[in-house]
């Protein structure tokens, strides 16, 4: 049995569209499932015009591409009665159903939980919302950005007068993904020895509490003492010195946690023995402004890969900050074999993040193009129609 | 739910990892219904235990342990000492999932690798996290979340243009790389209950980093190559068009989200916008982000919501914990859940971020102490039989 066989034979219609749902398809894709996009035929996904810089694969944005390969697509309009038709057959031959509308919507469309389980009792229904299913956000837009606005998260990198700093990738749709597949994956489990099905939810929200829960719980039994990065090379509200990013002669490296003693003694730092008072061992945290700028002195007279070979040879948990081109030509990415070219147009695409049996799953299809006939309409359409 | 519905009833973990990703992944698992059992060393066990932050503690043990580790079971078992290796390997025999996070190679040196554990049980679904892989001259390197956001470029996507790199300000591959682990563990699980076989799991920070940045990294591959810009001012995304990104107003800051330019134009009365076509959002984006950032810093952040989100324009308020903390929208996710220790400790911490046929998964049970199981654990592999 193959690698991506895993889920061979399930099938998942998937009526979400952006990222979070579309990423959890993905997954499942990936793993082995028949994953059929349901979208609406006035123009479909708006992720099929959605371009991040300019790139564009066909007659689709890379973006589309990079979420819905492999996938397979249908046009339906749930708001007429043959779609609402359409969609009955496609429910009760689905073993899983995916949507990410804002609360309320689904429930309009006759597609809720309720009207689906009544249609196929044992379906798996996984549903992603912007901030849970009640309460006072749970109409606000479910959008990256402003779940992680939301969230805190905002105020644990970059440097302590630098404001709030966004991480500079969808990780609030990722992460409600990735939970929904758990989800799934565990309802399908609990399927096949109980024969019953599911409703799972998660929402950005949840998944931006969740990615911050370790210091998050080290808040709420604090008293709430608000988490404060460092000055400079901020890489943790929390960590004791020297856990930070460096500058170096010729670019940046990073330092893990470290015993300060064997540091200083690596890089024949007085001062920082000073700074310690002679017991190394004391990570004092209190200490770590005046710790991170003594280094930041020294490392900056080295160059990157010289500081961090000396370095690694003591035991000291340090690397070379890459950009992705330098990522792109190291022997480690390589061999991860995360990259594949397919297609006629030489596509490059990202593989699944794991590997079953030793093998990690093919890219199996392009994003389906959507149908023909409905082209002229979709060219129409532009950001300006992007949904409130 | 009862713990007989939870959909990983009956199911027992054998987790051998440490600190992170192998035992959140672990955490997962217990949330969901499994058993999960954590192997530790004599003496000192899971190294997170002694891991303190904060002078944050649980009894005798870290915060951070009870936080990753809460209702797991603890078996104390030194590897190295052929009894105890072999109470392990009879564990292995009546587990289903086993978990660890040691470097490769070393496993199979213990004798625990994947083709000593099936030989065992061929049922086992076996779960491994590196940094970096099995192979490459980096399978040796210390697998920790910061090493792992420089390496794999995604330092490079936070902040502005003339910072330098910014990386996520705690480990938030770990808790990614478990997330991507759990799936495969699960999958394998679902395929067991078909054809009945095992399988093995493995999962490194390096792809869960770069699965992170997948939509970013796949414009940048197929776009010959081009380093993402960071934008000059508020950027969130360097590949998002203006006006996405963080903006200060009179008396904060605030989150603007996709909006085509007319109509930013239109609701922040800034008609110099208006000379932009919406196709040069990306290319002009720094030049727009500065007029729309003029705008917003001349009056204060509730102005704003009032008027963007009466418009039905994506935004929000940028909250920290005591504000988020504080909020209806918060209190309605009900996220936070109280865990106990044997000894009455209490600590709060967050819950399963999923909802099952409704219901919350949440757990009351905080970390066990080290060895806490051992006799029962083994006692009862004994008495079976």
């Amino acid at each position: 049995m193959s690698a991506t066989a895993l889920l061979e034979g399930l099938n998942v219609v998937d009526f979400s569209q952006f990222l979070s749902g579309p990423y959890c398809s993905l997954r499942l894709l990936d793993l082995g499932a028949d994953v059929l996009k349901v979208e609406n035929p006035d123009g479909g996904d708006l992720t099929r015009q959605l371009y991040l810089s300019d790139t564009k694969i066909g007659r689709e944005s890379t973006l589309f591409h990079a979420i819905n390969r492999g996938k397979k697509c249908t046009l339906v309009d749930l708001k007429r009665p043959e779609g609402k038709r359409q969609a009955v057959d496609l429910i009760r031959g689905a073993d899983v159903i995916i949507q990410n509308f804002r609360p309320g919507v689904v429930e309009r469309l006759g597609i809720a939980y309720k009207d689906v389980k009544k249609i196929n009792p044992k379906i798996i229904y996984g549903s992603i919302s912007g901030y849970g299913p009640d309460g006072p956000w749970s109409n606000l837009p479910g959008q990256d950005l402003l779940a992680q606005a939301r969230s805190g998260v905002m105020w644990l990198s970059g440097d302590r007068n630098a404001g709030p700093v966004p991480i500079g990738v969808p990780v609030a749709d990722i992460m409600a993904g990735a939970h929904l597949a758990q989800g799934i994956l565990a309802a399908l489990f609990r399927r096949e020895r109980h024969s019953i099905g599911a409703l799972l939810e998660t929402s950005l929200l949840e998944a931006m509490v969740d990615l911050q829960f370790e210091f998050l719980t080290t808040y709420l039994n604090n008293g709430r003492r608000a988490p404060r990065r460092l000055v400079s090379g901020s890489a943790h509200a929390f960590q004791p010195a020297p856990y930070g990013l460096y500058r170096t002669a010729d670019g940046h490296i990073a330092l893990a946690m470290c015993d300060l003693t064997s540091l200083g003694d690596a890089l024949n730092i007085n001062a920082l023995n000073e700074i310690l008072g002679g017991d190394g061992t004391l990570l004092e945290f209190s200490l770590r402004d005046e710790i991170q700028k003594v280094l930041a002195e020294r490392l900056g007279t080295e160059f990157s890969d010289s500081v961090v070979s000396h370095l690694s040879s003591r035991g000291i948990w340090c690397a070379k900050v890459l950009t992705w081109e330098e990522l792109l030509e190291s022997a480690t990415f390589k061999a991860l074999d995360l990259v594949q070219v397919f297609g006629a147009g030489k596509t490059s695409f990202v593989r699944s993040p794991l590997r079953i049996d030793g093998s990690r799953a093919a890219v199996s299809g392009m994003a389906p193009e959507f149908p023909a006939e409905r082209t002229s309409s979709q060219a129409s359409r532009k950001i300006q129609d992007f949904p409130d | 739910m009862s713990d007989l519905m939870k959909p990983l009833s009956g199911l027992r973990v054998l987790d051998f990892a440490q600190f992170l990703a192998g035992p959140v992944a672990a955490l997962r698992l217990s949330d969901l219904g499994a058993e999960v059992i954590k192997i530790e060393r004599p003496t000192n066990g899971d190294q997170c235990r002694s891991m303190v932050v904060n002078d944050q503690r649980l009894d005798d043990d870290s915060l951070a342990f009870h936080t990753f580790n809460r209702g797991k079971k603890s078996v104390e078992a030194n590897l190295k000492d052929a009894e105890d290796l072999a109470r392990v390997r009879g564990l292995v025999r009546e587990s289903d999932v086993m978990i660890h996070n040691f470097r490769p190679g070393v496993m199979q040196r213990i004798g625990l690798s994947y083709d000593d554990a099936r030989a065992i049980n061929p049922r086992i679904i076996y779960g491994a996290v590196s940094g970096y892989g099995t192979s490459g001259p980096w399978r040796d390197k210390p697998g920790q979340d910061l090493l792992v956001q420089a390496l794999s470029g995604i330092a490079w996507l936070n902040g502005n243009a003339d910072d330098g790199p910014i990386p996520i300000g705690f480990a938030m591959l770990d808790v990614a790389t478990a997330a991507n682990l759990v799936q495969g563990i699960l999958a394998c699980l679902v395929r067991r209950g078909i054809c009945g076989k095992g399988g093995l799991v493995e999962v490194d920070l390096l792809s869960s980093a770069i699965d992170i940045a997948f939509e970013q990294f796949t414009c940048f591959l197929n776009d010959g190559h081009i380093q993402p810009r960071r934008h000059e001012l508020g950027n969130a995304n360097p590949y998002q068009p203006a006006p996405y990104g963080v903006y200060r107003t009179a008396d904060g800051h605030l989150a603007f989200a996709m909006t085509p330019l007319a109509k930013v134009a239109d609701v922040l009365k800034a008609p110099e916008i208006v000379e932009f076509p919406q196709h040069e959002a990306f290319s002009q984006l720094n030049v727009i982000k500065r007029i729309v950032a003029e705008a917003l810093a001349t009056k204060p952040t509730d102005h704003w919501l009032n008027v963007l989100e009466s418009e039905g324009i994506w935004c929000a308020p940028i909250l920290d914990w005591r504000d988020l903390v504080k909020t209806h929208g918060f209190d309605s996710l009900n996220m936070v859940q109280t865990i106990q220790s044997p000894n009455g400790s209490m600590a709060r911490t967050t819950r399963l971020p999923i909802r099952i046929d409704g219901e919350v998964m949440s757990s009351s049970s905080a970390g066990p102490a080290l060895g806490a199981d051992t006799a029962a654990v083994l006692g009862q592999k004994r008495a079976s039989e």
